[in-house]
């Protein structure tokens, strides 16, 4: 096993002669939450935004179900998700299992109830404020869905910004559904877990350093366009 | 906000609706509005009609919000009927009314995406909608501010726009809560005289205020509430001359409202 001295110059090394591999493995994971996310998000705000201005029996606990699931173990999700691509699985037909797809499938789960629950949250603020206005250019329920989605872009942003925090970092799922195999379905978190078992540190590092340096960078961005449209007065 | 004469605004408004010569009627039968267990309005028959500018005024917590409200059909009373021309308020009959709020509602957007906003849901045809954005930013003082968000005016500026965004809907009946209640008297002035020329127009206009001078200026009869109750319903002359009811005596001289 390498030093930290040691290990720290190689994973600059890598990260600065732009390593084909290093690179591609940031590539593959970045391909792959931001795709759940983009789905996650398709999906999530509208259901989100549904739950924030319809009345409806059950609601309230379905409420408290989504916010609870904002919490989904990473491994418990991997593990339906395995199940149900597996060769015994109702799913085995598509023949998933091991690729980008299913690992995408399993970081939408995780994602999901966070965007979906949080984009309730902000629509709701933005309905409580609306609604009497709505109601008056006689426009209520679904129908308001589309314009307080648009009115909120900037908190649901932050929405997708956790969104993304989740499905980049998490290990568990991927591991899973994805076998962590080599060009197909490694990703940053399980070369990471992998290298670091094998006593590379440097690939580790390096791939650590990417991984928060894109987690800063986003959540940097978010947080300028949050105080731009603050400044603008859009939010 | 530039300053434009009565004129002006009245061709501005000419262009966003005609000269009604149907004028609207709301009929309320027996209404009682609860809420926490308490009455809070109780109005056995009351009818608003014809033409001009009826000013809603009373003491804090009398019910003027909550009536307003129940007028527009934004809240529905416990018992009771509320008619406009004859259909449920709540239901269609809101269609031909608009609201002006005491805090402006405005969307995170553009002056102009305002009132495409507000355009969007009246029966105004596609070919119209520009001569109709213009005319409102003529009526509201904010053709130079066209781009500019909403949300960075000021807060005549902003009321202004509330009222441009309800006018686009060429209401019959239009309803105002306290509409100038934070502005300054250059804003204020610009409010009255657009309320002015729309009454001259046929809309009927109902409003709170808290300003004994705008009433005076403004209406052409005037509602005293207490209690949940209307009391009084006179002329503004004869309601400032001496009004009938005790609770108005009182409020008018600055005592406690029985």
């Amino acid at each position: 096993m390498t030093g930290f001295s040691d290990s720290l110059q190689l994973a600059v090394s890598l990260i600065l002669s732009g390593d084909a591999g290093l690179w591609s493995i940031v590539a593959l994971s970045l391909k792959v939450s931001l795709t759940a996310v983009a789905i996650a998000g398709l999906l999530g705000m509208p259901f989100g935004a549904f739950l924030a201005v319809s009345r409806f029996r059950g609601r309230g606990a379905l409420i408290v179900m989504v916010n609870a699931l904002m919490g989904l173990p990473p491994v418990v999700v991997g593990l339906s998700v395995y199940l149900m691509l597996s060769a015994s699985g109702p799913l085995a037909v598509m023949q998933l299992l091991y690729t980008p797809t299913a690992m995408i499938i399993a970081q939408v789960l995780l994602v999901l109830p966070i965007v979906a629950a949080l984009s309730r949250q902000v629509v709701e603020e933005l309905h409580d404020e609306y609604r009497e206005q709505f109601l008056s250019l006689g426009v209520a329920g679904v129908r308001t869905i589309p314009t307080l989605l648009w009115e909120g872009r900037f908190g649901l942003m932050t929405a997708l910004l956790a969104g993304v925090g989740r499905a980049i970092a998490e290990v568990g799922a991927v591991m899973i559904v994805g076998g962590n195999i080599n060009h197909v379905t490694r990703v940053m978190t399980t070369t990471i877990a992998l290298e670091t078992s094998k006593g590379d540190l440097g690939m580790a590092l390096a791939l650590g350093v990417v991984l928060i340096a894109l987690s800063v960078s986003i959540n940097a961005a978010m947080s300028f366009a949050a105080r731009s449209s603050a400044r603008l007065a859009y939010a | 906000m530039r300053d434009i004469g009565h004129e002006i605004l009245a061709q501005s408004l000419s262009k966003l609706m005609p000269l009604r010569t149907q004028l609207p009627s709301l009929q309320l039968a027996a209404v009682r509005y609860r809420a926490s267990n308490q009455v809070q309005i109780d109005v056995p028959k009351f009818e608003i009609t014809g033409r001009g500018i009826s000013v809603l005024v009373g003491p804090n917590g009398a019910g003027k919000s909550l009536f307003i409200r129940l007028l527009h059909g934004l809240i529905s009373p416990q018992a009771g009927q509320i008619n406009y021309d004859g259909q449920p308020v709540a239901n269609g009959g809101r269609r031909a009314q608009a609201m002006v709020f005491q805090k402006p509602v405005l969307l995170r957007r553009s002056v102009v995406a305002n009132l495409k906003f507000a355009l969007k849901f009246s029966d105004t045809p596609k070919a119209e909608i520009e001569d109709k954005i213009a005319a409102l930013l003529e009526l509201s003082g904010l053709s130079d501010k066209a781009t500019q968000a909403a949300r960075s005016l000021s807060g005549g500026e902003e009321q202004c726009l509330a009222l441009a965004c309800a006018l686009a809907r060429a209401p019959k009946m239009l309803f105002l809560d306290e509409p100038t209640s934070s502005l300054d008297p250059n804003a204020t002035q610009r409010i009255e005289a657009i309320l002015h020329q729309a009454a001259m127009l046929g809309v009927r206009i109902v409003m709170v205020s808290h300003s004994m001078d705008q009433t005076k200026r403004l209406a052409d009869e005037v509602l005293f509430m207490a209690n949940g109750k209307i009391h009084d319903r006179l002329a503004v002359e004869t309601f400032f001359d001496g009004p009938i009811s005790i609770a108005a005596h009182s409020f008018l001289s600055g005592r406690l409202v029985p």
